[in-house]
């Protein structure tokens, strides 16, 4: 199959309209990692026919890490460019693969005038395997040991605990809880700009913790749905060098890869 | 009316009045200390806050997350708010001099008698229960080092605190059974039959072979005791974390509403960034001068301030902020705190040296660190595990902006995220004309 990446400003110059905006983010723009998670997802909208569109070079960084490293201005600057973008545009439904990316839009965009539809790929999945337009059963993952580990930014911030994990379900997968997920899920330590900065001093690096709750249960697959967990928890799966035995996959690589896309 | 009950009725109304004002003093210091903070509006109706109320303040829901010490508090919790029935007749009797006047009241009726005993013996279970109950957690602390118990915040003060409560409670429970206990005796060596409470009851009638001064003597100890630990327990409760026994329920109240994951919008900012971006735009006038974030009490929400106060210091925010797990200087309940010790320090010194007291600390620095706040990950786990609905983060927040805005104080790596997301618009130096390098990948 052809993939196609429609971007807004060509459909609008066509006079076309998306139905949908997929938000990549920096991570999953830019991110060699989250880069797979990214084509992985595009691949998904593709084999479906969704008619989805990125904004390309006119997306910004939504200001998550900078409002929560306490820096106002740079958030202002770049949501207030967002808005304007997407609201020139009249974007009304966005999906986007970053919890944070979700957090920021969907709940701090409408103080300033940005008012969508937004949505979080694992709600978006799970929502197409429950109308019965993606199938993932019976593929690679079938029987696998699967655990989730849950995003801050989804779970507690926002209260989506079942979304990805009915998608690990759908797969046919063994989901295999670990003792601290859903509220008391630990963080993988890359929110609030700590992933962009050195750990304060302290005796142990936060995803090295989070991977050592992870792994106690031999788990096949780390199934994640967030562009820096992913990073975090494939870097604690490296230092315990694990990495052979251990895959640290997206929910939407997961998805890709059971159909083969 | 005898001469010694008229000194009696005195003491009492006296002991009472006292406490009373006491009590309502400091009370009144921690409400102006409150309304310190700004002002913020909390946008929530009327049923979601008596909801919040029921539930979480009344109805312990978030004690539950840890099923053992949910139980354990929750029979000192409802022994609490019953033996307040007692009180009422404790109340009667010293203003008016009687002697159990609620049981002789009702001697002749048989519903009420019937209900007087059953409430009487509901309260000396509950209480026998809560002194084993008592004891356990003096032996958390102490004996079984409970870990959320150990940690550097609590040394000194706050530990003696805890288990100054504590012993209270055990003092307060004795006294009670000394009372009824000495009571019983002279009941049922006056009637044959004690008035029918299981437990003091059996303590009464060891204590038959005393002779009846003895008897009276004891029972006026109790009494006088039980009603002194009582005004102790009042006027102590609004310099402990005691406090919370009251503060929970308007705390859960005046609860947020928004997702957890939404941090509060600075309107000054974004007009400013608005008109910058759009020069016809014109900035609405505020008055008095704008500071970014928040450097001491005076610049945190009352919200914020309440939520000081109300925190017991549990220290499950503590146990769960993945920071502190990994041996970071991060505690959430370190943060609770310092925001409440710092708006004590504040009032003793304006009661020391004037209304216009002002030192030259500040929550942020003095109190708490800049690697403290550094090292948090907004991960909500210390809001989520909050039995009362403290939000640690909503200041650690304020704080973090002031550092940033105000102070100038971010690490060299943040400083370059930030540069790079005002040049390229994201936090990696990468060419936004490289947004969709990705796509050849396809």
């Amino acid at each position: 199959m052809q993939y196609k990446v429609p971007v807004m400003s060509d459909l609008v110059a066509e006079g076309k309209t998306p139905d949908v905006i997929f938000w990549v983010g920096c991570a999953g723009s830019f991110d060699q990692r989250a880069q797979r998670v990214t084509i992985a997802f595009t691949k998904i909208l593709n084999q479906l026919n969704i008619n989805f569109a990125v904004l390309g070079t006119e997306e910004a960084c939504t200001g998550d890490p900078a409002r929560r490293a306490g820096n106002e201005f740079v958030f202002q600057m770049l949501a207030q460019q967002n808005i304007a973008t997407m609201n020139t545009y009249g974007v009304k439904k966005i999906i986007t693969t970053c919890p944070h990316c979700f957090n920021t839009i969907k709940n701090e965009y409408p103080a300033l005038g940005g008012n969508y539809e937004v949505l979080h790929h694992s709600t978006y999945l799970q929502g197409l395997i429950n109308d019965g337009k993606l199938k993932v059963e019976g593929g690679a993952f079938k029987g696998k040991r699967i655990t989730y580990h849950d995003s801050c930014y989804l779970g507690r911030a926002n209260e989506i605990y079942e979304a990805p994990r009915s998608v690990i379900e759908a797969l046919d997968a063994d989901l295999i809880e670990i003792n601290k997920c859903r509220t008391t899920g630990l963080c993988c330590g890359a929110g609030g700009g700590q992933m962009f900065k050195e750990d304060e001093p302290g005796n142990k690096r936060i995803n090295v913790e989070r991977t050592e709750q992870l792994i106690e249960v031999y788990p096949d697959v780390i199934a994640v749905a967030c562009p820096f967990c992913n990073t975090m928890i494939t870097d604690g799966v490296k230092g315990e060098n694990k990495q052979d035995d251990v895959k640290v996959l997206d929910i939407a690589e997961l998805v890709a890869q059971a159909n083969s896309y | 009316m005898s001469f010694l009950t008229i000194v009696q009725i005195v003491l009492f109304i006296g002991l009472v009045g006292a406490s009373f004002f006491v009590a309502f003093r400091k009370f009144k210091e921690i409400y102006d200390n409150i309304m310190l903070g700004k002002p913020e509006q909390i946008n929530t109706t009327l049923g979601f806050r008596i909801k919040n109320m029921l539930l979480i303040a009344l109805g312990q829901k978030k004690m539950f997350k840890l099923t053992f010490a949910a139980l354990l508090h929750m029979v000192i919790y409802v022994s609490f708010v019953i033996t307040q029935i007692e009180l009422i007749e404790i109340f009667i009797d010293g203003l008016v001099g009687s002697h159990r006047i609620l049981y002789h009241a009702f001697e002749n009726i048989q519903f009420l008698h019937t209900l007087y005993v059953v409430v009487i013996n509901f309260i000396e279970i509950l209480s026998l229960l809560t002194f084993f109950v008592t004891i356990i957690f003096i032996l958390r602390r102490t004996t079984f080092r409970v870990a959320r118990f150990q940690m550097p915040e609590l040394k000194g003060w706050p530990w003696r605190d805890a288990l100054t409560i504590l012993a209270f409670e055990l003092i307060l429970i004795s006294f009670i059974f000394l009372m009824n206990g000495a009571d019983s005796a002279l009941h049922i060596k006056e009637n044959g039959e004690g008035y029918g409470f299981i437990l003091s009851g059996f303590f009464g009638s060891m204590l038959t072979g005393l002779p009846n001064l003895s008897l009276e003597l004891l029972e006026k100890l109790g009494w006088w005791g039980h009603l002194c630990m009582v005004m102790t327990f009042l006027v102590y409760l609004p310099y402990s974390k005691h406090l919370h026994i009251m503060l929970a329920f308007p705390n859960t109240f005046f609860s947020r509403p928004e997702a957890k994951g939404e941090i509060h919008n600075m309107p000054a900012i974004q007009h400013e960034v608005q008109s910058m971006l759009d020069p016809s735009f014109v900035v609405p006038v505020t008055d008095g001068e704008i500071k970014f974030g928040a450097k001491d009490v005076y610049d945190l929400s009352w919200k914020s301030l309440l939520d000081a106060y109300t925190c017991t210091e549990c220290g499950r925010c503590t146990a769960a902020c993945p920071a502190n797990q990994t041996g970071k200087k991060l505690s959430p309940r370190k943060i609770m705190m310092d925001t409440r010790d710092r708006m004590e320090d504040i009032s003793k010194g304006k009661k020391e040296h004037g209304p216009d007291f002002a030192d030259n600390k500040s929550l942020l620095g003095d109190y708490i660190t800049g690697e403290e706040l550094r090292a948090c990950t907004t991960c909500n786990a210390c809001v989520e595990e909050c039995p009362v609905n403290i939000s640690p983060l909503s200041i650690i927040i304020e704080l973090r902006r002031n550092l940033i805005m105000e102070a100038s104080d971010s690490p060299t790596e943040w400083n370059n995220i930030f540069a790079n997301l005002e040049n390229n618009q994201a936090p990696w130096q990468f060419s936004p004309s490289d947004r969709l390098n990705w796509t050849q990948e396809l």
